[in-house]
């Protein structure tokens, strides 16, 4: 048994080693710069490099649509084939898994050729109006689109573990025998028990949209991630200071969601 | 369907299920739309795209499968060996570094490990990308901590080239396999391993004839699943080396952005073409075999 445990301790630490080893080493590398010894501009400068608060903003503002979008088109859709329609399921769970088939560069290569459509062949319908206006700079709505398709697989199983774990139909027929409309019996009897599984899929799509750069940089957008690599090349330091902070908030904040949603069972496979 | 056999009044039941059927099909509707179009539309371009050409001088479109032979000739399979090679290594070392983990994760006491682990585990293999190469290239590249303090680049070593990549790539795919071999670990009943001792067999023989048979579908659809993700990553790649390695990923962007060649567009929507084959592939073996999983381990 003491065997065991060595080989145990052994493992662990290695792995300790190679997982922890990367991030201490670029806090380091951020705070100890050559020829200048200790210091901390790379975090004071965070605020005042010009991109940060507007890329920031930008990520943040297309993580609120996306998870906005998903959860509109996805909750009914999952409730529903709970409730009713059983046989539209795996049509479903093809679909939703189907962006697991396409690469995101793969993706983002399609796209570009539709947004060429606009200019080449719809220039004088309706249609190049709504091109326009997906692809304005200012909040590039097409990037929405794009992260909703590549959340689903993510939204799907989070959603699914959820509602595996609630009856919905006992609990509408007894929300509905004890008085309640259809409205009120779906969203305070269904909606509120599936309050963990909601906060999951968010915190899923808000962390894939945060570090997105694949789709953006070849779209040729600016949020977060684009804009911490279009940095690196002037300022290092600052870039690595921006990458270990948004890698360890998402950890933390995956954490969190974990320790809340997951008391009963681990949810956060995902 | 036993619900309705018991009831009295089978035509108000009847009537519930008909309208719980189409509420079904109203609320099912908008998610199939959404993805017929943000999803369906980019798929047939690319598919149109592959097998079109255009001539530069008269501006006509032709059916050709001119793109898909270039995107299999020259540098461009030079770039898609690269990415299977690439792919292929850092999956099997995935897969032999994150069984033994997983099992060491599994087999503890502390829930909370257990906990953390996991979450950890489910952070890093889905979000690794820019932030996670730039924390390697301030760890192990040219000015990076360990380089700088172990003298490293004398001694040979180059993140910027295949093994480093390895190794960074490494990096999301070992949580990818605890996350996939865990359920398969804990669903190792402790009957199975007392009945193997109970018959003599030591700890090597019950691993060899009892768990690896048993846990050999899930070890190959995990392998199968980290060579998908690593063949399809692209921002760790791109953030990292530029294009100095041969990688698929980085050849479409190349060839998208008009970077190389111009005009590269179609081939590179026939490369997208061969990386969804490949993807498609590697999901046709990987469900199978985590059904086949899911069977013993139920």
């Amino acid at each position: 048994m003491a065997r065991l445990n060595l080989w145990r301790w052994g493992v662990l630490g290695l792995a300790g080693l190679y997982f922890l080893v990367p991030l201490a080493a670029s806090v380091v590398f951020t705070v100890d710069v050559p020829g200048q010894g200790l210091t901390f501009d790379a975090y004071t400068q965070i605020f005042a490099t010009d991109g940060f608060v507007s890329s920031l903003l930008l990520s943040l503002e297309l993580a609120l649509a996306t998870i906005a979008v998903v959860l509109l088109l996805m909750v009914p859709a999952m409730v529903a084939l709970r409730l009713g329609a059983p046989r539209l399921r795996p049509v479903v769970e093809v679909v939703c898994s189907l962006p697991l088939v396409v690469p995101p560069i793969a993706f983002v290569a399609g796209i570009g050729t539709v947004l060429k459509w606009g200019p080449d062949h719809l220039s004088r319908t309706p249609l190049f109006e709504t091109f326009v206006a997906i692809q304005n700079p200012d909040f590039p709505f097409v990037l929405a689109l794009a992260y909703v398709v590549m959340a689903l697989p993510f939204v799907h199983r989070a959603l699914d573990a959820g509602l595996r774990a609630v009856d919905v139909r006992t609990l509408v027929e007894a929300a509905r025998s004890c008085g309640a409309g259809w409205p009120q019996a779906l969203v305070q009897a269904v909606l509120s028990n599936l309050r963990g599984a909601l906060l999951n899929a968010s915190f899923l799509t808000l962390a894939l949209v945060l570090g997105e750069f694949t789709v953006a940089q070849l779209l040729g957008f600016r949020p977060f991630a684009v804009w911490i690599v279009n940095v690196s090349g002037s300022q290092a330091q600052l870039s690595v200071a921006v990458s270990v902070l948004s890698l360890l908030v998402t950890w933390v904040l995956l954490l969190v969601l974990a320790g809340f949603g997951g008391r009963t069972r681990p949810t956060s496979r995902g | 369907m036993t619900a309705t056999a018991v009831r009295v009044d089978t035509a108000p039941a009847a009537r519930t299920k008909r309208r719980r059927r189409s509420l079904g099909w109203v609320a099912v509707l908008p998610l199939l739309a959404f993805v017929a179009v943000a999803f369906g539309l980019p798929a047939i371009a690319m598919l149109d795209g592959a097998f079109t050409a255009k001539d530069p001088a008269t501006g006509a479109t032709s059916y050709t499968l001119d793109n898909l032979t270039t995107s299999l000739k020259g540098a461009y399979l030079t770039a898609l060996l690269g990415s299977v090679k690439l792919s292929a290594v850092s999956a099997a070392l995935g897969t032999l570094v994150g069984l033994p983990l997983a099992q060491a994760v599994v087999s503890s006491r502390f829930r909370a490990l257990r906990e953390a682990v996991l979450t950890a585990s489910g952070v890093l293999a889905n979000f690794g990308g820019v932030p996670l190469a730039f924390a390697f290239v301030a760890t192990l590249g040219n000015a990076g901590v360990l380089t700088r303090h172990f003298g490293l680049t004398d001694k040979g070593w180059d993140l910027y080239s295949f093994w480093g990549l390895v190794i960074v790539y490494l990096y999301f795919l070992i949580p990818l396999m605890v996350l996939t071999i865990t359920p398969a670990l804990d669903g190792l009943r402790v009957q199975w391993r007392e009945a193997a001792q109970n018959n003599g067999a030591t700890a090597l023989q019950y691993w060899r004839f009892v768990a690896l048979p048993v846990l050999l579908p899930t070890l190959l659809g995990g392998f199968v699943l980290l060579f998908g993700s690593a063949f399809a990553a692209y921002a760790t790649a791109a953030a990292m080396v530029g294009s100095s390695i041969p990688l698929v990923t980085l050849q479409i962007a190349d060839a998208i952005s008009g970077n190389v060649l111009v005009g590269q567009e179609n081939v590179a929507l026939a490369l997208s073409l061969d990386m969804v084959l490949v993807a498609g592939l590697v999901m046709a073996v990987y469900l199978p075999l985590q059904r086949r999983s899911a069977r013993w381990l139920a």
